[in-house]
């Protein structure tokens, strides 16, 4: 059940998320919009992106120390600065690019059968596919 | 204040849900993107949960004027733009590598290692690269 209830339940409470940023304040809850918001904080129209972004941070924070095993994992410690570096560049500049992530894309995109965002999460779940088999092929980078 | 409480909440209930359904997770996200290999199927009702909740909330939210602005600020885009062919692939290669997207980066900084705060650098340099090239520092979406 660990592999279907609590992914159901999970997306279920991003999709709650997304729902109240949607009929609060009329917006696309894409995460890479929102953490753009930070190179622009003196516009007022922006400000719930910093206290959505407060939230999300807390909320990590908070879920680490009431239960620690949420975050039995690491990121990266097997990765050179190199790879780390790329990958977080990639992300930024991507998401910047092709308008939205997993979330603006995905989780808000995909509910609104919007064309772009259809293509868009097609793409980044393909390429994303064929990077994990081709890392796998080369071995660890 | 209303609103910075309202987008708060909204930040902790997304991050509860990308860590309780496991994408914060980046073993379990590779393992979703590893298809040929162990392939880990649980992130797909992930999506499955986020994008019914919002297919039917979204339905009845935008036939209401949204609580706290005037009107909607979504995507009316419809074509398909080589932008955001190449965004959604460059994304899906940073995505593989590590296994991380936005939302759950910005989660994972409650690890407080040198590899995630590496990484959250790099993605604000790669936005702040896009914003540089595109729009002008100050530029507005």
């Amino acid at each position: 059940m660990d592999k279907i209830l609590f992914p159901l339940i999970g997306g279920i409470l991003i999709g709650i998320s997304s729902s109240i940023i949607l009929y609060v304040f009329g917006r696309i809850a894409g995460i890479s919009g929102i953490i753009s918001a930070i190179f622009n904080p003196s516009i007022k129209s922006e400000y719930w992106k910093i206290s959505f972004l407060s939230g999300l941070i807390s909320g990590g924070i908070l879920l680490r120390l009431v239960e620690p095993n949420f975050f039995s994992y690491s990121i990266g410690e097997n990765s050179s600065v190199f790879t780390i570096l790329i990958a977080g560049l990639f992300v930024g500049f991507g998401t910047q690019l092709g308008n939205g992530c997993t979330s603006g894309h995905g989780v808000c995109g995909l509910p609104r059968l919007s064309p772009r965002s259809i293509i868009a999460t097609i793409t980044f779940m393909l390429v994303g596919i064929l990077t994990v088999a081709i890392k796998n092929f080369l071995g660890a980078l | 204040m209303k609103i910075q409480f309202i987008s708060f909440i909204a930040g902790l209930l997304f991050s509860t849900g990308l860590v309780i359904s496991g994408m914060t997770n980046p073993n379990i996200v590779i393992g979703f993107l590893d298809i040929f290999g162990d392939w880990n199927y649980s992130l797909m009702f992930v999506m499955i949960g986020a994008v019914v909740f919002n297919f039917f909330s979204f339905k009845i939210i935008l036939k209401k004027t949204p609580l706290l602005t005037s009107a909607y600020l979504i995507p009316t885009r419809k074509d398909i733009d080589s932008n955001l062919i190449l965004g959604a692939a460059i994304f899906g290669v940073g995505w593989g590598l590590l296994g991380v997207c936005p939302g759950p980066g910005i989660v994972n900084i409650a690890l407080a290692t040198k590899e995630i705060i590496l990484f959250i650098f790099a993605i604000l340099m790669g936005i702040l690269v896009h914003q540089l090239i595109f729009k002008g520092i100050r530029g507005e979406k």
